[in-house]
């Protein structure tokens, strides 16, 4: 068996609560994801899918802190790894691309440059050839023009080409993972549709392995091989995407499942009412009585 | 960018059209005739064939109406009248002393840009920390202080008591005459600065673009290089337009007590002596230059932000 | 509603303003005008003296007291002034549009392009000094921000669905604007009414300082700076003591106006790291 690329084990994620409690957001997360491997990390906000993303880009920002666990990068634990080197993976083996096209590029430089900035940092190109690059991974995205496109500003853009844009940045170095979080949930339903599929194909023609995040269960579907399902801060089900739309294990995937909209359902029995997930996880306050901070606040302003 | 400018400046026309209008309202249509509160607050009671005389030589006795025509048409020509007390032309008494103002001004903003804005930076890289505290401590205080004390201690310390520099004056230009001066006027703005400065890059370090460059592996030096300094210029630009057009009205108070021979102290001393026309023109003049500081910093801020020309 | 060191220092300074401005016919030791004595002129602080006596031996500590009330008065005064003009164009300015607004609008752009010790000044010129000058300048002078926050304000409340609910009930425009409207503002127009005592009390000790705002021999801060000047090297306490009243009052009022702002309006605050 080859060695998984990304091992998370029993990862716990703490925020301070007042002086002297802290109030748990990962309680012991494990997973892996195998090389060129697509996985899906699905669950409603606040249930911890985005802080296990930048916890490992190493991108957490106080006062979140990892409070046990590790995080094996083709065997390296992260976790350990010094700021130097860690900043040597970012964007050149572990790149991300997240969920607001609008505000995650820079308004103030074009987006041939934002681009060309990997080639600097990661590759040690001058400006002149990196911008060449750059040019060359927004044909890559399928952009059109793209050498009068490098020199738009964001504002120029549609959120589709935005998104785009940021593939490209994060492709650019030929990462061995990709993080998406939430990558296509801002944009219009049949931008997503493109944009999923150039990740996909992208992905797939590089090796590149991809942990998807979404809320959106019929998004996961489409893109990865492997799906867990987190609940207020766990990992509560894990499966082949197949198998766990066919044999759904905990009730709260159920609910997720039922809360989807699915073609055809209606001939069934005449009309499907939607499931409302509330309704059948009733005790959902109890696992979160301590709430100090609202999670969609730590996944919204803490980067 | 060519469109852009001449939009905003035709924008500006109005305002002006709209201030030398009030200009002439406020001081024509209040009771008495200037010649009468010229003498007013005299010693002696004013001579009636003196006050009728007057009156003759400056036209104000005239109607309203055609007093504003000539108003008007003087404007048009940039004659902005004729002293009463001195008889000069008071486009040459302004034009004698705006040189002196800008100096002084452009000094104290240089003062303030150069302690305030990496004071601001830094407190807002380092938040919480010992000289963010004393940076923000420091900059309400500057923003509270009476800067003519200031001044004062300024030139009791250093003048007086040390004898380093000039206590006064203009010295015909010198440096050392100079950095009293401003470094009084500068106080002010170098506060405003300061905390603008910090709110701003505090902002932009919070920004997602800032969490993307992290992404993309950078240290935090070329973050802070590559991404925050740009997006954080756009506020400091927008501040430093805002406080050097009111910094020249800061000025008129300086440069009494400094003795500094700008058009604040000529505004000043006219108003003393209720100088009418005088009083009108540097009004009009200090208005004019507030306007077209903020014309250039919109023009500067549209360079720097490639959004603003679009809207 | 949290408030911080910040506004409780603030506080404390301006409690101590008004304390010292109600109470100085009592608990001054001296008379600020009257007694003036040339055998006691310049004479440093002491015992009897606190803050030592001016060039007309007159007790700096005892005017000190009495220039609190100038600049309460001024600061008070001029504020409520401004507040009124600026809430009674903004609001209506916002709440009609059309013709008005834009003329509002117009004015106010006007306002905000004259530096406003240079409006207080143009206005002094023309109605002489004196305390009610000064309270008719600086009230005229900083009405334009005010103005701009009512307008805003109202604008984003007419949508609001209790404001339309009062519409369709008949409500009369002004009945609407000052029960359902105002009280609602009232937070952002408190905070800039708070900061700009600060900046009124600055600019009556400019004005008096130049000799246009309180004329001597009545006791402003400002005025008292004129004369300490002249004898700066003999009497430097007659300098030193009301410059310093009017920087701690003034920023009494700016910490007061900023832990106000802070939190009334969490946005505002600068995240914690």
């Amino acid at each position: 068996m080859t060695m998984p690329l990304l091992d998370i084990r029993d990862l716990r994620l703490s925020v301070p609560l007042g002086r002297f409690a802290l109030h748990p957001l990962l309680k012991g997360v494990s997973f892996q994801i195998m090389p060129g491997e697509a996985y899906g990390l699905v669950g409603e906000s606040g249930s911890g899918k985005s802080v296990t993303s930048l916890a490992v880009m190493g991108l957490l920002k106080k006062p979140l802190a990892v409070t046990g666990g590790q995080i094996l990068f083709k065997g390296q634990n992260l976790l350990a790894l010094p700021m130097r080197e860690m900043r040597r993976l970012r964007g050149n083996r572990i790149a991300m691309i997240f969920q607001e096209p609008m505000t995650a590029l820079n308004p103030l430089s074009t987006v041939g440059r934002q681009i060309a900035e990997m080639f600097v940092l990661h590759q040690g190109k001058s400006w002149g050839e990196a911008e060449k690059l750059a040019v060359e991974s927004l044909g890559n995205v399928r952009v059109p023009n793209p050498d009068r496109r490098a020199k738009n500003y964001p504002h120029q853009m549609s959120g589709g080409l935005r998104q785009r844009v940021m593939i490209a940045m994060a492709l650019a170095c030929g990462p061995d993972l990709l993080i998406a979080d939430e990558p296509t949930t801002a944009l219009d339903v049949t931008v997503q549709a493109e944009v999923l599929r150039l990740i996909k194909e992208l992905c797939a023609a590089r090796g590149t392995a991809v942990l998807f995040i979404s809320h959106d269960l019929g998004v996961i579907a489409s893109i990865c091989q492997r799906v867990g399902v987190m609940y207020s801060g766990c990992l509560v089900e894990e499966n082949e995407t197949r198998a766990l739309f066919d044999s759904p294990r905990h009730e709260y995937t159920r609910g997720l499942l039922g809360a989807l909209p699915r073609l055809g359902s209606r001939s069934e029995q005449g009309r499907q009412r939607l499931v409302d997930i509330d309704s059948i996880i009733a005790d959902r306050s109890k696992l979160t009585e301590s709430r100090f901070i609202t999670p969609r606040e730590l996944e919204g302003s803490q980067p | 960018m060519l469109r852009f400018t001449l939009r905003r400046i035709l924008q500006v026309a109005p305002t002006v059209v709209v201030v030398a209008l009030l200009i002439f309202v406020i001081f024509s249509v209040v009771p008495g005739t200037f010649a009468v509160s010229l003498f007013a607050d005299g010693k002696r009671a004013a001579d009636p064939q003196l006050i009728a005389r007057l009156n003759e030589e400056f036209g104000l006795n005239k109607p309203l109406m055609e007093r504003f025509a000539t108003y008007v048409t003087d404007l048009a020509r940039f004659d902005l009248g004729t002293s009463f007390r001195t008889r000069q032309p008071v486009v040459d008494l302004i034009n004698d002393r705006m040189g002196a103002s800008l100096q002084l001004s452009v000094a104290a903003m240089v003062f303030a840009i150069v302690v305030g804005v990496p004071f601001g930076f830094l407190a807002a890289l380092r938040p919480g920390s010992m000289l963010d505290t004393t940076t923000m401590i420091g900059a309400i205080s500057g923003l509270s202080l009476p800067d003519f004390w200031f001044g004062l201690l300024l030139m009791y310390l250093f003048a007086l008591q040390l004898n380093w520099l000039p206590s006064f004056g203009y010295g015909d230009g010198s440096l050392q005459n100079l950095i009293l001066p401003a470094v009084t006027l500068g106080v002010t703005p170098l506060a405003l600065l300061a905390r603008t400065t910090r709110a701003g890059v505090l902002d932009v370090l919070n920004a997602d673009f800032i969490r993307t460059a992290h992404s993309k592996g950078m240290s935090e030096a070329k973050v802070v290089r590559w991404h925050v300094a740009r997006n954080a210029l756009v506020l400091i630009v927008t501040t430093v337009g805002l406080q050097f057009g009111s910094l020249i009205g800061q000025a008129v108070v300086i440069e009494k007590l400094f003795a500094w021979p700008g058009i604040g102290s000529l505004l000043v001393d006219s108003v003393a002596i209720r100088d009418i026309p005088v009083v009108q023109g540097t009004i009009l003049v200090i208005v004019l230059w507030f306007l077209i500081i903020n014309t250039a910093v919109d023009l500067v801020y549209a360079a720097i932000d490639p959004r603003i020309k679009q809207e | 509603m949290r408030l911080g060191f910040n506004f409780w220092l603030g506080a404390t300074l301006t409690a101590l303003v008004i304390f010292a401005g109600v109470l100085a016919h009592w608990i001054a030791p001296f008379d600020p005008v009257l007694d003036a004595d040339l055998m006691n002129s310049e004479l440093p602080p002491d015992a009897t003296f606190w803050f030592g006596t001016d060039g007309q031996g007159r007790d700096v500590y005892t005017r000190i007291l009495y220039g609190a009330q100038i600049s309460l008065t001024v600061g008070i005064v001029s504020q409520v002034i401004n507040s009124i003009i600026g809430v009674t164009l903004g609001m209506t300015a916002g709440y009609w549009g059309g013709w008005w607004d834009d003329l509002v609008n117009g004015l106010t752009n006007v306002m905000l392009a004259i530096p406003s010790l240079i409006f207080a000044l143009a206005v002094m010129a023309v109605i002489g000094p004196g305390l009610p000058s000064l309270l008719i300048a600086l009230g005229l002078t900083n009405w334009s921000w005010t103005c701009r926050i009512a307008r805003s304000s109202t604008l984003s409340l007419k949508s609001q669905g209790y404001v339309q609910a009062a519409q369709t009930l008949g409500y009369g425009d002004l009945r609407i604007m000052f029960t359902q409207i105002l009280p609602n503002m009232m937070g952002p127009i408190l905070v800039m009414a708070t900061l700009g005592m600060g900046s009124a009390v600055l600019s009556e000790a400019a004005l008096s300082f130049l000799g246009l705002g309180i004329q001597p021999p009545f006791p402003s801060w400002g005025s008292m700076l004129t004369d300490a000047r002249q004898l700066i090297q003999l009497a430097p306490w007659a300098a030193l003591f009301p410059g310093l009243a009017i920087f701690l009052s003034v920023l009494g009022f700016n910490l007061l106006g900023d832990g106000l702002r802070d939190s009334l309006d969490p946005h505002m605050r600068t995240r914690k790291p």
